[in-house]
Parts: structure tokens; sequence; C-alpha cells
């Protein structure tokens, strides 16, 4: 019953960037564009060079059925964005075509059209017109757009003199009740405070509810995750993957890895350490086969360190200070917990110490790893700052309408537990 | 394969789109050779254009204050240097008609063509903002330009009915030809308006020129000076500048000094046709990769 609503056919679109100056010293810079008067006439005139072109899109071919909703992630500058202006009719492809059946709504960025001089009644006609709205369907929508936007008290004040707050929730009030058959969103969730970020997000879902057609581009993977049936990767204008939005995520992630999981160092003598130790390998991976190498909330983590002991019988052990982007150390922990070798005192030789992290503890977010080896519980003899990083993924799907990270270090699973102690509010 | 992109959907929220609405389809691909003027859908963005109307009109006067009544301070304080200048110290001749009616017959076309020029030549560069969130047709912008100074046009004509009645000149049945001739600036300038804008997109060069184009093609007009003064061998090349015959027109019309419209006059009008076609044109051709070179 479902058929498709967007039809993306060998999609391609050019741009024609500047041409890369040599690195002439400035004096010479500035004789040059003297002598150069009319080379923006002749660049405009003349055919474009092979390196001044660039494909931003190239050979993106999709469909999406109707009251589907589409997450598009990729990396800054992969693509997204021109993908959406294509849709949204704001430029031309150079190559291939779109087939939409519907009116297509763009939230590209709202307030576009808003005049700082007019009031905010007159911005809302303003607006809506200039997305595509006839006169009645906004006067119709006007109570709802400014309940929407809680700006009744201002409606009738300049727009210039809104709160920036007020200003873009006004403006995302006329673009959310445009109730198109096609969606566009890009990254409206860079906007507003938490509260409204919700009520943004609720709309949303709505529209998906009401049997519309949603393209949603990103950043947030917990939105994505959460909002969307299906998912399409885009990386340095192609489609790298489209499917399922969990399975299009983990293989975004798997590649998009800019933290350092693994250090190995196989020649003991070019091994970080000195007189007394080696350091042969630290490795952060999670103990789960399913994930395919990608830690999430949920995903129990281990730390292995491999060291070679080049002191005879001396009394080592692992510390491992773990650090979170704010400075902040989550926790630290030490191998002198361990039943076997804790607190022992070690021959010479090769050890491996596994640190086991259990899921459900660690907060979303980006981690780094302090290595020290300590002496008799209380001499630090070697330290290695940041050793690895890593990032755990908060890829929970979630009920609610609230997808920002959750504050706190640690996000453990906690037991609770509610009684009820009888009818009645009076006591 | 319809080209409209915009069904006439009046949704009501929660109802169900799925089943009978039989959605408008569009197809979205490079245009190639010049194409049409997609005037239909100009006329589903009517609205559009009223809106932007008054957000000109609104948006200039607010927090001025003197407000709406620069509109008619600009035209009298025109007249008032040309009656000094030229009617009294150089002593032009006027046809035998009072010089402020004179040169204001002249000044209604004039001012409002210099400023309706000025507005639609900048309306995509002073767009572009709106251009690269969100589509529309894009001729809306220079065509709201262009209508927005027709106010300034009333307001310059309410002053020269004030005079009208201070100098008592009898009414003139030709003054009801005014509307036709409205309409002939109007295209002209909207003409002018077209050509420059699709220019200036990709050239800047316009806005500097364009302030010294203007005084040129207002010496090369009878605004401050009657027709007639032009010696015959060079009439015929006059003419062919369009705001000459409109300006003439005014004054005919209004004031009966002058020629009456002639064949010249026919010409003027086939000119201006021309330019507005070729101007529109050259336009949409612009438009289609506007936003990867504003």
């Amino acid at each position: 019953m479902s058929h498709s609503v967007i039809q993306v056919e060998k999609l391609g679109k050019r741009y024609r960037i500047g041409k890369r100056l040599d690195n002439t010293p400035p004096r010479n810079r500035v004789l040059q564009a003297i002598g150069n008067q009319f080379s923006y006439l002749v660049k405009s005139l003349s055919e474009p060079a092979p390196d001044e072109l660039i494909w931003a899109l190239k050979d993106i071919s999709f469909s999406v059925d109707q009251s589907e909703v589409i997450g598009i992630i990729g990396r800054n500058g992969a693509g997204k964005s021109t993908l959406l202006k294509i849709l949204s009719r704001i430029t031309e492809p150079t190559d291939g075509r779109v087939i939409l059946h519907g009116r297509v709504g763009s939230l590209l960025e709202v307030g576009t059209g808003f005049h700082p001089e007019l009031t905010g009644r007159e911005n809302v006609y303003l607006s809506g017109a200039i997305m595509g709205m006839k006169r009645a369907e906004i006067r119709r929508k006007f109570d709802e757009i400014v309940a929407f936007s809680e700006v009744e008290k201002f409606i009738d004040t300049p727009v210039k003199r809104y709160s920036s707050g007020m200003y873009v929730r006004l403006a995302f009030g006329v673009a959310a009740h445009l109730e198109p058959e096609i969606l566009l969103v890009d990254e409206v969730l860079a906007v507003g405070d938490a509260a409204f970020q919700r009520k943004c997000l609720g709309k949303m879902g709505d529209v998906a509810k009401q049997g519309r057609t949603v393209l949603f581009v990103s950043h947030n993977l917990v939105a994505v995750q959460s909002l969307c049936n299906r998912a399409i990767w885009i990386d340095s204008g192609q489609l790298k993957d489209a499917g399922s939005t969990a399975d299009v995520i983990a293989q975004y992630l798997r590649t998009s890895y800019s933290s350092v999981q693994q250090q190995k160092w196989d020649d003991i003598s070019a091994a970080p350490g000195n007189g007394k130790v080696r350091l042969r390998l630290v490795n952060i991976y999670p103990e789960d086969e399913a994930k395919a190498g990608i830690i999430d909330m949920e995903t129990p983590i281990a730390v292995e360190t491999q060291f070679w002991n080049l002191a005879p019988n001396a009394r080592l052990g692992v510390t491992l200070h773990l650090y979170t982007e704010q400075q902040v150390v989550a926790f630290t922990t030490a191998s002198s917990a361990d039943e076997k070798w804790g607190g022992q005192e070690l021959p010479v030789g090769l050890y491996r110490s596994v640190c086991h992290i259990p899921g459900n503890l660690l907060n979303s977010g980006n981690y780094r790893v302090t290595f020290l080896i300590v002496q008799n519980s209380d001499t630090v003899i070697y330290r290695h700052d940041d050793i690895v990083s890593f990032e755990v993924q908060d890829l929970k799907p979630r009920m609610g309408q609230w997808f920002g990270k959750e504050p706190g270090v640690v996000q453990p699973l906690l037991n609770w537990t509610t009684d009820f102690l009888g009818a009645g509010a009076s006591l | 394969m319809s080209s409209s992109s915009f069904t006439s959907s009046t949704a009501v929220a929660g109802d169900d789109i799925s089943k009978e609405r039989r959605l408008a389809s569009l197809v979205i691909q490079r245009s190639r050779g010049w194409g049409a003027l997609g005037l239909r859908d100009l006329w589903e963005f009517r609205e559009l254009a009223y809106f932007l109307v008054v957000r000109e009109l609104q948006g200039v006067y607010r927090q001025t204050a003197l407000g709406m009544s620069w509109l008619f301070i600009r035209p009298l304080v025109n007249m008032v240097l040309l009656t000094v200048v030229f009617g009294g110290l150089v002593k032009v001749p006027s046809d035998n008609v009072p010089y402020p009616l004179f040169s204001l017959a002249a000044l209604i076309p004039w001012g409002y063509f210099s400023t309706a020029v000025m507005r639609s030549s900048r309306s995509l560069v002073d767009n572009a903002q709106v251009i690269s969130k969100v589509y529309f047709p894009r001729l809306i912008l220079p065509l709201a330009a262009a209508i927005s100074g027709l106010v300034d046009l009333a307001a310059s004509l309410i002053i020269f009915m004030v005079a009208f009645v201070i100098y008592r000149l009898p009414f003139r049945w030709e003054m009801l030809l005014l509307p036709v001739l409205v309409f002939l600036v109007l295209a002209f300038a909207l003409a002018a308006g077209l050509w420059l804008a699709a220019l200036s997109a990709k050239y800047r060069d316009v806005s500097f020129a364009l302030n010294f184009l203007l005084t040129a093609l207002m010496y090369a007009s009878p605004v401050i000076y009657s027709a007639s003064l032009v010696p015959s061998s060079l009439q015929f090349v006059y003419q062919l500048n369009p705001m000459t015959g409109i300006i003439q027109g005014f004054r005919w019309a209004l004031l009966g000094s002058g020629d009456a419209p002639n064949i010249m006059f026919l010409v003027s009008v086939v000119i201006i046709l021309l330019a507005l076609v070729s101007g529109a044109f050259i336009f949409r051709r612009t438009e289609r990769s506007i936003v990867d070179i504003l």
C-alpha cells in the first residue's frame, strides 16, 4: 500500500570552487591583484578548469516511501545539506533527477524572511507566505502558531526587540505548522532550550504519525535512532550505506572513529617505559561480540594492558585513571584488587592485566585513559597520560521527546522500588 | 507531468492525507535551454508578492519621525529644487505651463522609474539570505519591488492634484488615460529591473554603474526640459528612449502640453514589451544557478 514519495535517481551536484593561490609572498599578491584587474570577468567567462570543480554529490540514488522517517547522517561537508537544498528546489542538480509526490516543506533554517522592523504578527504572515502557505491557511493556524511559540505578549512588537529565543520559537512555530506532505528538517535541534527542543521533536513525531514523510538531517544520533526507521549515510558526496537505522549508525560509527583504542609495541627496546617496566599493549574493546567493535552505554568494556616487568620480584600494580572530556576523573582503579597477583611480588616477565568495566555504568561521551605502574602501592614508577581514548555512544531508543545528553559522569542502571501507601491525599 | 509543485491543499491538522489526496508530482532536474517563464507558479505565490510589497512599505518607514510623509517630501523637494534652478534661474522654456506643474508631471513617472529600477535591481542580492534557504518563484522579488514603488507614484500624483487645484487648471478627459501610462512605466521599470537584477547577481558592478546610468538617462529624457528643445535631426533617436514617450504622455494627459502620442509612442511600447519579455527570460535563466553564485 505504501508507494514511494521521493525518488532520487543518480543525483549529482557539481560546484565550482576557486583556484588555490600559490603561496606567494603578500607583497607579490598585491601586485598580482593590480595586474589582474579583470580576473573576475575572465574567470566568469571562461570554462572552468578541471581542478576548479568538485562534486558535492555524486550518483546518489534512493527512494523514500510514504510516512517513512528517514535520517540522513554523515560528517560535516559530506553533502547532506546539498541534498536537502536540491530536494527543496533551492538549487538545481547537475546530474540525475528527483521525483517528488506532494508539497515539500523545509526547515533548513528557521526565521527565513523575517524582517526585523515588522511585528511578530506581520512576520508570521510574511514568513508563512514565503514558505508557500496561503493567507487563509495562516489565519486559521495563527493562534496555534502563537501559542506554540509562547510569544503571545509580544506578538505586536517588532521582532528586532525579541530575545533570540523568542525569535527562534516564533520562526519554528510558523515552519512547524506548514503541514507539507514531505518535511525536510536540518538540525533544528541546535536551536532553543531543552524544553523547546522537546516540543520541536514532538511536533516532528506528530508529523510522521499523520502519514507524512520526514527527511531528518542531524548529528544527534540518539534523535536519529529514536525517530527514524531508516537511515542514509552520505560520505564525501556519495551514498555509503542505507538501511535500518541501527545498522547504518553502527556502520557509520565504525569508520568514523577518531579515538585511539589500541596501542601496541612489539619491540621491547622501542616500547615506552624505563629500566623497571616496559609497556607492550593497551587495548580497549567491548566485551560483547555482537557489538562488533562499537561501545555503547550498555556494553561491558575491557581495558587490556600488557607490560614487561624487568626488576626481579618487584611488587607492581597497574592503575588506570579514566578522564572525561571536561578533565574530570570519572574513577580510578588498580590491579591490586586482583585476587591472584594483587599485592604479590612479580618475577621478571610479561604480564597481562585486564580491567572489566561493566555495562550501564558510564555515561555517553569521550573518555581518555591514563596508565600508571605503581610499586608497593605507593610509588608511581611509570606514568603515561592519555594512552588510549574511546567514545561511549548513546544508542538507546528513548520513549520521550528528549534526545540530548543526560548530565553526569556515570549513568548507572539502578534499582528502584515504588510502593502504594494508600488512597487519599489528605494526611 | 505537472510542473506545479504545490497543490491547493487545505489539509486540516490531523486528517489522513494518505487516502484521498491525489498528490501532485514534481520532477527536479537540470533545466536546459531557455525553458518556460513559470507564470503559473508565480500565480500560486501571488499572496507572497502582496506580503513583500507590504514589507517593503512598512519596513522602510518604521521608526522614522515623519513616517509615511517621506513619500510626499521627496517629490515635493525635487519639484521645488527644479523649479528654483531651472524654472527660476536658468529659465528653461516649459511649453507655456507653470514650471512647477511642468516638472511635477515629469517627476511622477521619472521618480517612480528611478526608485523602482533601484529597488528591483537590488532585489536578488538583498534577499540572498532568503533565496538560499527556501524556494519560491524568484520573479516575485523584482516584481514586488517594482510594484511597491507605485506608492511613491501615487504620492506624487496627489501632490500634482493639489497643485492642479491651486493653479485652477481645467479638468481634461485625457487624464483618464493615466492608468495606461502608469502600466507602461511599470513595465519598463520592471524590464530594466529584471535585466539588472540578473546581471548584478553575477557582477556587482551593476550597483556601481546604476547611479550614473540613471542620471544619464534622466538627462536623455525630457524631465527638466521640454522635448521640443531637441533638434529635429536628433528627434528619431531621442524618441527611441521609452522614457521620452512616457514622460511626454504624462505631460500631454495631465497638462495638454506637447504632442499627443503618435507613431513613435507605439515604437516605445514595442521596445518596452521586448525589453520586458527578454528580461524575464534572462532572469529565469540566471535564477537556476543563482544560489550557487550569489
